[in-house]
This record gives C-alpha cells, structure tokens and sequence, in this order.
C-alpha cells in the first residue's frame, strides 16, 4: 500500500462506485446511512452517502454545526456503524465484523486525534503514547524506544515523564497526534483538533499534519474553521446529512 | 515501562485508584472492617469454643459420672436435727460393677468435709474417698510422688495426695511428700501431688469464699474407717445430718461408642431403683456433642454477621466503582476508540476493584490477627487463630472484589463508544 499512497491523489464523487474494487481506496462509503431514532423522530445524521478517500488524502470536512461531520468521522473510524449501507475499510466491509473485530481494525488502521486531547490523566506522555500499542494483539518489542521516535517526531522533545496536566494545550496534543501514530494507522482521524488550541499553536499543530501528509499519512480533518480547511488538499462540505460539495484546494502535487 | 499486560493493568489500576486518594482509602476501610471482624470473630469464638471442650474432655469423654444430689427438702421441717439420707448407694455401685460389660472401671467417690491442716496452715477442701482407679479414670497426671494403689485400699493406710494447689498452700516452701498433714483428727501420709486442673462446669465449684481450689484424695476403706457415713454440718441453731453412701459414681466406659448406651441404661437403671431423684447423671460426651453443635451454630451466625458486614463492604465497593466509571465514562471511549476490546474495560476495571478489596482485605487479615492478640492480652479469654481464617478472609476479600466488581466492569465494557466520547 506504501507504494500507491503517493499517486492517490485523485478522487471524484462519480467514480466511487466504479472504482469499489480500487485497492487503494483507504475508506469508502456506499449509501451510507446513520438515522439517530428519538422517540417517534428520526435523525438522518447522514442521509445515503457515498465517497472514498484513497491512500495519501488529505481531506477537510467542512460543514455548520450539525451537518453531519462528528458522524461522519464517528462511522469512518468504525466507533459506530450505519443505520444502512455498507462502508469498506481497505477493502473489508465493517458490517461482516464483530465488537472485537472492530476494535482490533481501530487499533491497527485508525488514529484518532480529539478536540479535547482526551488524554488519560493517570499515565505520563510515554505511556499515553503508547495506549493503543498495547491493545493489540502482539505488541511486539522495542516500544519506548518507538515511543520515544515518534514524541520526538511531533516535537515533544523529552518531555515523555510529565503527566497530561503539567502541558500545554498544543503539548497536549502533540501527545493525543503521537499516541494516533503509534500503531502506523492507514487513516488519521481528526474532529476539530485545533478546536480548543489558539491561533498560534492550531498553526504548529497544522504544519505537523503538513508534515504528515508529505510522508504519505492518510488525513481526514473534521472543522468547520475555513483557515484551517485551506491547509488540506481537499474539502467536503456537508450540508445536513448530505455532501454538498467537493473541492480541490490546489493542484495535486505530483511527486 | 512494564511488560507484563496484568501488571501494567495493576499499576494502571493502582494510578487510578490513587487519583482519588480520599475515596479510595474510604471505601478499602470498608472492606478492612470486614474482613477485620471476620477474622477476629473466627478466632474468638473458636478459642470460647476450644475452651469448653477442654474442660468437658477434662472430665473425661469416656467417662459417665453420677453425682449424688440433696432432693428438695419439705418446707415445714423445723427441727433443729435433721438427718438427710439420700444420694447414691453402695448397692447402686455393685448393680455398676456387675451388670455392665461395658463399665471397664467403676470408680466410688465420697466427698468429706475436714478440716486440712499441717502446722499453722488450714483449709476445708473437698476431701475426697475413692479409689486406686480415680486417676485412670480422670486421666489427671501427677506432679511428684504416687497416686494411692489397691494395697492403701486393702492395707486402710493412712495415706493421701494433694492438689497441686493445695500442696503449695500448706507446704509454701518445700515439697510435701512424705509430711504428715492432719485431716480431721487424724494424720496422713502424704504420698503424691497431681497436676493442677481447670475448674469444671456448676456441679463441683468451689465454695464462696474458698480461695483455693482443689482436692485432698484419700483411700476409700480409710475413709470410712475415719468418718463413717455420718456428716453433720452445723449451721446458725440447726444441725443438719447427712448420710449419703457415695457422692459420685465415675463409670468409665470402654469405648466412646458405647457412651450414650451406657448413659441410657444407667438412667433407666437410676430411675427404677431411686423413688426420688437424689441424683444426677453427667455424660461428658454428650455436654461435647452439645458444646460441638452450639459451636456449629455459632459459626453459622459468625457467617451470617460476617456475610453481612462483607456485603456492606461490598455494596460500598460497587457504588465507589459505578460512581468511577460514571466519571471516567470518556476514557472509556477513548480508550475504545483506540483499539481497546470490551475484555480490556472489563479487565481494567475488575483489577480495579480487586485492588481495593484485596487491600481491604489484607490489612483487615492484619488488624483482625492483632485483635486476638489484644484480647488474649487484657482478658482470661484465649482466642485460637486458625490458619484457616486468613485464608477464607483471603479469598473471601477476592470474592467480593469479584462479585462487585463484575457489574461496573460490564457497565464500563458495553459503553456506546460514541456517546462515551461525548461525556463531558
Ligand atoms: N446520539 C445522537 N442522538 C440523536 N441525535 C444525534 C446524535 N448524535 C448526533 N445527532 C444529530 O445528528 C446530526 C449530526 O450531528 P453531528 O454529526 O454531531 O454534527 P456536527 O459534528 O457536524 O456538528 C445533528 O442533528 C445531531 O443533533
Ligand atoms: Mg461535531
């Protein structure tokens, strides 16, 4: 898959449904439903949506609040699932898989970054990062060091000791982007992950996914902060519960 | 870092717990209590228990004694003498020895009030005649010299053993065998001092304001030689006379099975030759099998007091651990976000709550071993610590960790991911 993440770059709503069997589609939604029922009401959160985003992507999904993005996201890194449709992860239909399936597919492909850090409070930066290594089934060996690699990769130096509270918001989430790379995911997630970081800092943070994506990594960026939906190559916009629309920001870089 | 998956989720539990230093300690002194009395009740209770039994084996489990015993007197005897005769009798002794096979020693007793002297020291002890089988039959050791033989029987002589304490209150300073102590009127070879033993049950108390305990035992011919049936006792204006053959019959029986057979033909036996009921009949046996089933209940209620105070301890845990992963909800989601199977919550939060009540429970193992050690210290009371009971308290603290832990484990694994992510 390394090898194709570099010329994936070009994706069109028309041909998903074509191109289903394109290995290099990271994630794909076909008809994809989530109808949140309260009551007699129904939600259509997302209302019969198809997409994919391929190796490589670099995606913001833009939209007011309400349209439909946390769902999105929330469907996309298989911590929910559709009402109707089917959506693939590399390939697999996320319907055909079990709660512990799931969690392993999370594990393995899928790095979440949140508004709020949502780091674990009781652990230090070092095992923070290291949370979903753990998870999985073989954990395999040289972890602090790997830890240790990628803290230093997001610029968090050698702060690896210090408790969540004793950082700084971007610190913070410098943690919460080196603990999503922990486990080499095929898709970064993130939902408003300079949401709660000033000016200053949500730039820092934007130029770490900068840097990410040159290497290849796979992002999809959830905001509804214009600025911050330039930085990305792509941008859907959603519009209660449907795509209303899908940009290019720049020409495609060919490297 | 730690390797080991268990042990990074015991000192992830450990973290967490201490993130609330308060709660936690709070809650682990509930399970402490628990557990504490738990262990402390069991050694209690089995040391009352042993206690009992120790002095009903004294007694001699084997053994059915038959005490004589004063009938109700009529109210309107106003003389000034009575005579009483009643109790046991020498034909009862000989119906004993010669209609049961299974009376392997049948062993006469009469107990004499005298007067006990040597030098200026004197005491009115229970002055017992009986015969050279006493001590087999009450198993009682001796300390230095003999006990009495047939031949002090057959020969009359006028010898006797002391009580340990009884030797030690004449003879303060010496040993007294071979001295002449005086008993009644009379004088006295001592030959033998026995081990002292515990009081034993209502029947045989000492007397108000006797200070020492214990017995001077002499041959049974020489005692009817020197005292004869007669004993007056001489209250304010009145004489009361009583004639009683024996006080005690002690019948040994040759095995514990045929105990309560035994017990059963003497009284049927009793019974039909006493029109009153001078007597009484002690099975030791069946004051064990008695003691041994009240000690059976008293476990039962010392597993009920302790269940409860267990459960109370439990029911703490358990609210302790709903209210934690009510509040750590959002770190359930991501922790489930980030790969986490429902088997790792569980997990999670099971060592959790096994933490708190295994602490509980170690430091109630302690503190529940140290209160018997109190106890034996400032009271007579000598509470026996099986190793049993901290194992149970153990396993019991486990358990409960367990039990309560299980539906706040399960709560925390079958969160909604996505609406744990939303818990503010
Ligand atoms: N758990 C839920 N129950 C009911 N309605 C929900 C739930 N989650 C989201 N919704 C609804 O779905 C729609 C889309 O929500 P969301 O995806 O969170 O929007 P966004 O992230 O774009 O602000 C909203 O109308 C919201 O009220
Ligand atoms: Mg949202």
């Amino acid at each position: 898959m390394a090898e194709e993440k570099s010329k994936a770059m070009n994706v069109s709503l028309e041909a998903t449904a074509k191109a289903a069997a394109d290995t290099r589609a990271v994630a794909e939604f076909r008809n994809v439903s989530r109808i949140y029922r309260m009551g007699d009401n129904e939600v259509h959160a997302l209302d019969d949506v198809s997409c994919r985003f391929n190796a490589g992507d670099y995606w913001a999904i833009m939209g007011s609040s309400g349209s439909g993005k946390s769902t999105m996201l929330n469907l996309l890194g298989c911590i929910d699932r559709p009402t109707n449709g089917e959506y693939y992860v590399s390939g697999t239909a996320v319907s055909t898989l079990n709660d512990d399936d799931l969690s392993e597919l999370r594990g393995r492909h899928i790095g979440f970054i949140f508004q709020s850090f949502n780091l674990i409070p009781q652990l230090n930066v070092l095992e923070n990062i290291l949370v979903p290594r753990f998870y999985l089934e073989d954990p395999g060996i040289g972890l602090v060091e790997r830890a240790r690699d990628i803290a230093e990769r997001v610029g968090l130096g050698s702060r690896t000791d210090h408790r969540p509270r004793e950082l700084s918001g971007g610190q913070q989430q410098r943690v919460a982007i080196a603990r999503a790379l922990i486990n080499d995911p095929s898709l970064l997630l993130a939902d408003e992950a300079t949401g709660n970081l000033d000016t200053q800092t949500t730039e820092e943070i934007l130029e770490l996914f900068d840097e990410l994506h040159s290497d290849g990594m796979t992002i999809l960026l959830v905001t509804h902060e214009e600025e911050v939906g330039k930085r990305a190559e792509q941008v859907m916009r959603l519009k209660d519960g449907a795509i209303e629309s899908v940009a290019y920001n720049r020409p495609t870089i060919q490297r | 870092m730690i390797k080991n998956p268990f042990l990074r989720t015991f000192s992830l539990g450990v973290k967490s717990l201490l993130l609330h230093k308060l709660r936690s300690g709070l809650t682990t002194l509930g399970m402490l209590f628990g557990v504490a009395s738990v262990v402390a009740m069991l050694a209690i209770g089995e040391g009352a228990s042993k206690e009992a039994q120790d002095q009903i084996k004294q007694l001699g489990s084997n053994n059915i004694i038959l005490r004589s015993v004063k009938p109700l007197e009529e109210s309107n005897s106003n003389q000034s003498t009575r005579v009483s005769v009643y109790g046991l009798t020498d034909g009862d002794f000989a119906r004993i020895v010669d209609t049961y096979p299974w009376a392997e020693d049948v062993v006469p007793v009469r107990i004499l009030q005298q007067e006990v002297r040597f030098g200026e020291r004197s005491l009115n002890p229970r002055v017992l005649a009986t015969t050279a089988k006493y001590q087999s039959v009450t198993g009682r050791p001796m300390l230095e010299g003999r006990f009495l033989t047939e031949s002090d029987e057959e020969t009359v002589s006028n010898v006797c053993v002391l009580d340990y304490e009884i030797a030690r209150y004449l003879f303060p300073f010496r040993s007294p065998i071979n001295e002449r102590i005086k008993i009644g009127a009379d004088y006295f070879l001592v030959v033998g001092v026995m081990l002292p033993r515990v009081p034993i049950g209502e029947a045989n108390q000492a007397a108000p304001g006797e200070e020492v305990t214990g017995e001077v035992i002499l041959p049974a011919s020489t005692g009817r030689k020197w005292f004869g049936d007669m004993q007056v006792k001489i209250r304010a204006g009145s004489r009361d006379m009583e004639q009683v053959d024996l006080h005690e019959i002690i019948v040994g029986v040759d095995s514990s099975e045929n105990v309560p057979a035994a017990a059963a033909a003497a009284r049927e036996m009793l019974d039909r030759t006493h029109r009153e009921r001078d007597y009484e009949i002690v099975v030791p046996l069946e004051l064990l099998l008695r003691e041994q089933a009240t000690k059976r209940i008293f476990k039962i209620v010392l597993a009920s007091i302790a269940g409860i105070s267990l459960l109370v301890g439990g029911i703490g845990i358990m609210n302790v651990m709903l209210a934690t992963v009510t509040e750590r909800t959002r770190e359930i989601g991501v922790r489930r976000a980030l790969g986490a199977k429902k088997r790792h919550i569980v997990m999670q939060f099971l060592v959790e709550t096994i933490v708190l009540s295994v602490g509980g429970g170690v430091l109630g193992i302690a503190l529940g071993l140290t209160i018997p050690e109190v106890v034996a210290a400032y009271t007579d009371m000598q509470p026996v610590v099986t190793p049993a009971a901290p194992i149970l308290a153990f396993a019991i603290s486990v358990g409960t960790g367990l039990l309560f832990g299980m539906y706040p484990a399960w709560r925390a694994a079958n969160m909604d991911p996505v609406e744990a992510l939303r818990h503010e």
